[in-house]
C-alpha cells in the first residue's frame, strides 16, 4: 500500500498543479495577513477564501486525477492487490498531497502571523475540508465512467455545499421564523462541512461577541472543549461516509 | 497722632471682622490620631461645632455610624482608613455645606432594607465629597435629595465577581437632586457605576466607569443633564439613558461592552437630546434606540461594533450626520420601517459608490440596512450564516435592486472619505 501511495504522490508532484496550488495559497495568505492589519482580520478573510477555494480545488483536482489514473488503476487491478487497497492508496495519495500543499500554503503563514487556538482551528478545518472534498470527488468519479459527467457532478457538489445549501437553509429559517430554531439551525450547519468549519472558526474569533444573544448561545456550545471536539467528530464523519460509500461502489463495480 | 488713630481703626475693624466671621470661617481644628485629643472620628465629629475642621491623621479606624450634623469639614491626612467591618452605614451627612475629603472608607455589608452606603447624604445641600476611596461596599456614595453637591476625584471599587445583579448596589447613586457635579471619579465592580434618578441640571464629566454588572451609567427620569469625556468600558450592559429629555452626551468613549445583552448606549424613551463626538468601539451594539425621538447624533465614531446602530421602528425624527462607520458587522439594523429619520453625510466603509463631480460626497445613495441584517432581526438563529458566501451575494444583489430593505433608511449623500472630527479626542486618550 505504501508503495502505491508513493507512486501516486510522485505522479501528482510531477504534474506541478500541486506546486502551483501551494504557491497560490502561500501568496494569498501572506498577502491577506499583510493587508488586514490585525491578525484576527487576516484570519477572517483567510477563512472565507479557504472555505471557497480549498473545496473547489480539492474536488476538481480529485476528480480529474481519478479519471487520469484510470489506466494505472486497471493495471493494478490485474495484479494480486485488493481493490479497496488500491482505492484507499489513490485517495490518500491525492488528499495527502493536497493537505501538504495546504499546510505549506496556509498553515505556515498562520503559524507565523496568527499563532493560537483559532489559527489551529482554521488549519484543521482546511485539512478536514480537503479530505472531505477529495472523498466527495472520488464518490462523484466512481458513480459514472464518463469523465465530463463526473467533473460535472463534482462541480455541482461544490456549488451545492458552497452556495446553494446556505440559500436553502436561510429560506427554511425565514419560512419557519415563528418557531424556535436555535437547535434546528445547529443541526442544519452540521449537515454542511463548509458551514461547520466556518462557524467553528468564527465563534472562536473575537467577533463572536458581536453576534448578540443567539451568537452567545452558540458560543457556549462551540467555545467549550467538547463542542469543538464534537464538531471535529462530525467533520471526520464527513470524511468517512463518502469515502466508505465510494470504496464500496469501487469494489463491486465493473471497471 | 493721626497715624495712631488710623492703626486703631484698622485693628478694630480687623477684630470685628474676625469676631463676626469666626464661627463659619475660622472654626477650631479637632485632630484625630492615636496620640491626639480624640482617638475616634465619631467622637470628634459629634463634638465639632459649625465651621470646625476635623482633621484625621493616617491610620485605621474601626468605626461606623458616623453622623455629621453640623456644617464642618472632615478631612483626612495621610490616607486614614475608616473600616466599617460590615456593621452598617459608615458616614451619614445630615447637614448642609459639609466637606469630606481624603478618606478610604471600606466594608459595608449588603442590606436590602436600608440600602447602606459608605457615604450617604440625606436631604441636605452643597456637600462636597472629594478624593475619597470607597472599597468593598454595598452602595458607595449615595446622594439623596442633595442639591448642588460635588462628588469629585473619588475611587469607588466593589467586589462583583460571582455576584448577581440583585445583591449589588450602585457605586455613585444620585436620587432627586438638582445641579450635582460628578467628575473625575473612577467607579467599578458595582451594579451600576453611576445611577441617576430624578436628577436635573447636573454634570457628569471625566469619569471612568468599568466592569460594572449592569450599566456603567444609568439615567432614569433625569432631564437636562450633560455628560462629557467619560469612559464607559466592559460593563455588563453598557450605558442606559431612559425616559428623559434634553441630555447632552459629548466626547464619551463607550467600549468593550460585550455580551449577549450588551449595548454601548441604550436609549429608551428619550427625546430632544444631543449625542456628539462620542466613540463607540467594540460593543455588541453601539447604540440601541427605542421610542426615541428628535435626537441629534452627529460626528460620532462607530468602530468594530457588532451592530453600530439598532434603530427600532418606534424612533422618529432622529438625525444622523457626519458619523464614521468602520468595521461594523452591521451598520444599521431595524425591525420594521422607521420613518422620518435622516441620515446625511456619514462615512460608511462598506460604501462602494463613486464621486464623479469630486464634491467629496458619493453620487449614489447608500443603504445602511442590509438584507441579511433584516433577516437576523426576524430570525435570530440565521446569525450562524454570518460571512457565508451566500449571504454576501444576497446583500450585494439587494443593494443593487432594493426590494426588502426599508426605503426610508438611506443616506442620500454619503461621504467618500473618513471624517476627521474632534480635536478633543486627544484629551480623552490622555485620560484613559
Amino acid at each position: 500500500m505504501n508503495k502505491i501511495i508513493k507512486y501516486v504522490l510522485y505522479d501528482i508532484v510531477r504534474n506541478k498543479i500541486v506546486v502551483a496550488y501551494t504557491l497560490f495559497l502561500l501568496l494569498l495568505s501572506i498577502g491577506l495577513f499583510n493587508l488586514g492589519g490585525s491578525p484576527d482580520k487576516g484570519l477572517l478573510s483567510l477563512l472565507n477564501l479557504v472555505l471557497l477555494t480549498v473545496p473547489l480545488i480539492s474536488i476538481v483536482f480529485g476528480t480529474t486525477h481519478f479519471y487520469n489514473s484510470y489506466e494505472f488503476m486497471e493495471l493494478l487491478v490485474s495484479q494480486p492487490i485488493r481493490r479497496s487497497r488500491i482505492f484507499l492508496s489513490e485517495y490518500l495519495g491525492v488528499s495527502l498531497s493536497l493537505s501538504a500543499a495546504f499546510l505549506l500554503g496556509v498553515g505556515v503563514p498562520v503559524l507565523l502571523f496568527a499563532p493560537g487556538a483559532t489559527g489551529l482551528y482554521l488549519v484543521l478545518t482546511g485539512l478536514f475540508v480537503t479530505f472531505i472534498f477529495v472523498a466527495l470527488a472520488f464518490l462523484a468519479s466512481v458513480i459514472t465512467r464518463d469523465k465530463a459527467k463526473g467533473i460535472g457532478i463534482a462541480l455541482l457538489l461544490w456549488f451545492y455545499f458552497a452556495l446553494i445549501y446556505d440559500g436553502i437553509v436561510l429560506f427554511i429559517l425565514y419560512s419557519f421564523g415563528d418557531y424556535p430554531l436555535e437547535y434546528a439551525t445547529l443541526a442544519l450547519t452540521a449537515l454542511n462541512p463548509v458551514d461547520l468549519g466556518r462557524v467553528l472558526v468564527l465563534l472562536n474569533l473575537d467577533v463572536s461577541a458581536m453576534m448578540g444573544y443567539t451568537g452567545a448561545l452558540y458560543k457556549s456550545i462551540f467555545g467549550s472543549g467538547w463542542g469543538v471536539g464534537l464538531a471535529f467528530v462530525v467533520l471526520l464523519l464527513w470524511v468517512l461516509v463518502p469515502l466508505l460509500a465510494s470504496r464500496k461502489v469501487f469494489q463491486t463495480r465493473d471497471l | 497722632m493721626k497715624n495712631l488713630s488710623k492703626y486703631i481703626v484698622v485693628w478694630t475693624a480687623c477684630a470685628l471682622v474676625w469676631l463676626l466671621d469666626s464661627p463659619a470661617a475660622f472654626g477650631d481644628t479637632l485632630r484625630v490620631c492615636t496620640t491626639c485629643e480624640y482617638h475616634s472620628v465619631k467622637e470628634a465629629v459629634s463634638k465639632a461645632k459649625a465651621g470646625d475642621v476635623v482633621l484625621v491623621d493616617g491610620g485605621v479606624y474601626l468605626e461606623s455610624g458616623i453622623e455629621i450634623t453640623q456644617p464642618i469639614s472632615l478631612i483626612g491626612r495621610n490616607n486614614p482608613v475608616i473600616d466599617g467591618q460590615n456593621s452598617g452605614q459608615i458616614i451619614t451627612i445630615k447637614s448642609s455645606n459639609v466637606k469630606l475629603e481624603g478618606f478610604t472608607v471600606q466594608n459595608v455589608a449588603v442590606s436590602y432594607m436600608r440600602d447602606d452606603a459608605a457615604i450617604r447624604v440625606a436631604d441636605r445641600e452643597n456637600i462636597q465629597i472629594l478624593n475619597n476611596t470607597v472599597l468593598n461596599t454595598y452602595f458607595g456614595i449615595y446622594l439623596q435629595n442633595a442639591d448642588n453637591s460635588v462628588v469629585k476625584g473619588n475611587v469607588v471599587k466593589g467586589e462583583n465577581t460571582g455576584k448577581i445583579e440583585s445583591s449589588l448596589g450602585n457605586a455613585i447613586h444620585v436620587w432627586r437632586t438638582d445641579g450635582a457635579e460628578i467628575s473625575n471619579n473612577r467607579v467599578e465592580g458595582h451594579r451600576d457605576g453611576i445611577y441617576f434618578e430624578y436628577v436635573t441640571n447636573s454634570r457628569v464629566h471625566q469619569n471612568t466607569s468599568e466592569r460594572n454588572n449592569r450599566y456603567g451609567l444609568h439615567f432614569m427620569f433625569s432631564d437636562g443633564n450633560v455628560y462629557t469625556h467619560n469612559v464607559f468600558s466592559k460593563n455588563g450592559a453598557g450605558v442606559a439613558v431612559m425616559y428623559t429629555r434634553n441630555i447632552r452626551m459629548e466626547h464619551n468613549t463607550f467600549e468593550d461592552n460585550w455580551g449577549a445583552a450588551s449595548y454601548g448606549l441604550l436609549l429608551k424613551d428619550i427625546s430632544q437630546s444631543v449625542i456628539l463626538n462620542n466613540t463607540f468601539r467594540r460593543n455588541t451594539t453601539g447604540i440601541y434606540m427605542e421610542s426615541s425621538s428628535r435626537l441629534d447624533i452627529t460626528s460620532n465614531d462607530f468602530d468594530r461594533n457588532g451592530w453600530a446602530i439598532r434603530l427600532l421602528s418606534s424612533c422618529i425624527q432622529d438625525t444622523f450626520r457626519l458619523n464614521n462607520f468602520t468595521g461594523n458587522s452591521f451598520d444599521v439594523s431595524t425591525n420594521g420601517s422607521p420613518t422620518m429619520n435622516l441620515f446625511e453625510n456619514n462615512y460608511w466603509d462598506k460604501y462602494s459608490g463613486y464621486d464623479l463631480d469630486k464634491d467629496k460626497t458619493g453620487d449614489v445613495p447608500y443603504r445602511p440596512v442590509s438584507l441579511y441584517s433584516m433577516l437576523v432581526e426576524r430570525v435570530p438563529p440565521s446569525i450562524m450564516f454570518m460571512r457565508s458566501f451566500m449571504v454576501d451575494l444576497m446583500d450585494s444583489i439587494e443593494r443593487v435592486l432594493p426590494s426588502f430593505i426599508p426605503e426610508s433608511l438611506v443616506d442620500e449623500r454619503p461621504s467618500m472619505k473618513k471624517i476627521n472630527h474632534d480635536s478633543d479626542r486627544k484629551l480623552v486618550q490622555n485620560l484613559r
